[in-house]
């Protein structure tokens, strides 16, 4: 164990692999905050699954494995699949949750068609993409942590200078649309910073399982306070912990593939704060409603044999 | 109880607040006549059916106006599209003779209390901050001001003492409050309230319609969606009767009549009637 730690300081790797995944976990805490006070949770499982083939078409177009250019259509096809669902919505009568399933089954299926062509193509070059599918923390290298600051920290930025936008807009859009501001131009706003936070997350946690980062540490956050600000640092602090967690361990231990180790890890946290918060944990309120009971079970006892048989 | 809605019927009780704010007495905002909200040719189509058709309306200043009418009227979205929350297909909305992107300052809004979400994590406070956001702009973070403006709204409809309570353990009334003290941290001179009155407690009701008759005595304007007809004689100055199109505005004598009510509601009119007709007969 404290060998784990020197190491975590000391050791190239794994020191590049636990920033990588911090940095993560603090960015789509961050933004999965709004996403899931907005319901849009499911969102980003569209966002991300529709990154799939947009790394794979980087990849064929450029022949180029450079993280910053498979991000980049990573991010271009979230975006349009984004902009699909949007026009699902609007233009037809499905629902918004008919139109995340057409689009996140469409575009994921395309980009594992891409993949399977890629991997059949005898090229030397082409091992590594299906990383993109369940992540591969040990993959990180000092590039990918630096891209991952600049681009988190710049998200980041954004949500700390449009706080009080951000919330307004999640919490009643059509009141922030009485006051002038741009309710559209806001919500794209945020959908692009969540198609950052899903970008970073790509190469370490995956396109399968990304959205459980963006959800987890928000559902986790909201157990323990009810100040949006206070939530926000909590699911920031929650999603830091699950990915280096999750990312160390699946680093030292031989075959745990990292995306899922961190989404499990995650799983706990989520699963001790919906237990244990206290005033929302259910074991409080399962010993509230046995507590109650009692009180109630007790007069009416007390009253029964005043009633008396004749 | 209501009257019969004759030419007889009785006058707006008189406005009795003990303390008239003599701050502001009058809005300094439109020119003597011009009207608060004037509404020409105003469609308003979803898809391709139409919710709103042809609406003229003109508000005068310092009144008390209800919109009265059936569900689906298309009264929400008159406010709606007032506010340009909706898209317009058609017409013309001005507030004190100038277009609405040159008057928000001026304009309040109390949103249906249904469209939010009170799980949110915030204490009512913070609600009622998010008022003065407008007057703040883009990046500008509430201070001090803003929130000591809060807390006196909030004392305003009585809630002085829930300013931390998180929203969601607040009752439906109270919530209702909050949100009119939102509007009232505006500070604006015409509000558009959507169902104020939509299941809340006898307190709540009392509260607003102090509030609304504060609102009038210190020259203000309100826009309020209403569902009730049988109170809206004592709470209202003026009516409007929409159902897709205007049917009726203008004063009380003039509009709450058994033709234009008829018109409104259409076949559900039987229902009115016998509520007319049998004021104190068990149904």
């Amino acid at each position: 164990m404290i060998e784990l730690l020197r190491d975590l300081v000391t050791d190239y790797t794994l020191r590049n692999v636990a920033l990588g995944s911090a940095l993560l976990g603090v960015v789509s805490g961050v933004l999965g905050s709004f996403a899931v006070l907005r319901r849009q949770g499911l969102l980003g499982d569209t966002l991300s699954h529709a990154a799939l083939p947009g790394v794979c078409l980087a990849f064929l177009l450029t022949g180029s494995k450079a993280p910053l250019v498979l991000l980049v259509g990573a991010a271009l096809t979230g975006w349009i699949g984004t902009l699909i669902l949007l026009l699902i919505v609007r233009e037809t009568r499905l629902g918004e949750d008919a139109a995340l399933g057409i689009v996140l089954s469409t575009f994921f299926g395309f980009g594992i068609v891409l993949l399977t062509l890629i991997s059949k193509r005898n090229d030397a070059d082409q091992a590594g993409l299906d990383r993109y599918l369940f992540g591969q923390a040990a993959a990180l290298v000092e590039r990918d942590v630096l891209t991952f600051a600049a681009l988190g920290g710049a998200a980041l930025a954004l949500v700390a200078l449009l706080f009080k936008e951000f919330k307004l807009l999640t919490f009643d859009p059509d009141f922030a649309g009485s006051l002038g501001f741009n309710v559209d131009r806001l919500s794209a706003g945020l959908t692009t910073l969540i198609v950052v936070a899903v970008v970073i997350g790509l190469q370490t946690v995956g396109v399968v399982l990304m959205a459980a980062l963006l959800i987890g540490p928000a559902v986790a956050a909201r157990q323990w306070t009810n100040r949006l600000g206070v939530m926000i640092a909590i699911a920031a602090l929650v999603g830091a912990a699950s990915g280096v967690i999750g990312a160390t361990l699946s680093f030292t231990q031989e075959g745990l593939p990292t995306g899922p180790t961190i989404v499990l890890t995650l799983t706990v946290f989520v699963a001790l704060s919906l237990a244990f918060a206290p005033a929302r944990g259910l074991a409080w309120e399962w010993a509230r409603r046995r507590r109650q009971r009692g009180t109630l079970a007790a007069p009416a006892l007390a009253v029964e044999p005043k009633g008396g048989r004749p | 109880m209501i009257a019969p809605p004759t030419s007889s019927t009785p006058p707006i009780p008189p406005v009795a607040h003990p303390t008239p704010s003599p701050q502001r007495a009058v809005p300094p905002v439109a020119a003597v006549g011009t009207p608060a909200v004037s509404i020409r040719d105003l469609t308003v189509a979803y898809r391709d059916k139409p919710v709103l058709w042809d609406v003229e309306l003109e508000i005068p200043a310092g009144s008390l106006t209800a919109i009265i009418g059936p569900n689906g009227a298309g009264k929400s979205t008159l406010i709606k599209a007032a506010l340009g929350l909706v898209p317009v297909a058609a017409g013309t909305i001005e507030f004190f003779g100038k277009a609405y992107d040159r008057q928000r300052r001026i304009v309040g809004y109390v949103p249906q209390r249904s469209s939010v979400d009170w799980e949110f994590p915030t204490d009512a406070l913070d609600v009622v901050t998010m008022g003065t956001y407008g007057k703040l702009g883009w990046l500008k973070r509430p201070g001090r001001a803003e929130r000591d403006l809060a807390a006196r709204c909030l004392e305003q409809v009585g809630m002085a003492a829930f300013a931390r309570r998180q929203i969601s353990q607040l009752s439906g009334g109270q919530q209702q409050r909050v949100f009119l003290a939102r509007a009232l941290a505006q500070d604006a001179e015409l509000y558009f309230m959507d169902e104020p009155f939509a299941g809340v407690d006898a307190t709540t009701e009392r509260a607003i319609v102090e509030l609304l008759r504060e609102l009038r005595a210190r020259g203000k304007t309100v826009v309020c969606v209403h569902h009730d007809l049988e109170s809206a004689p004592d709470y209202f100055d003026r009516l409007v009767l929409l159902n897709v199109r205007v049917i009726a505005d203008g004063s009380f004598p003039e509009t709450f009549t058994p033709e234009n009510l008829a018109r409104t509601y259409g076949g559900r009119m039987h229902l009115l009637a016998q509520r007319f007709d049998g004021a104190g007969a068990p149904s």
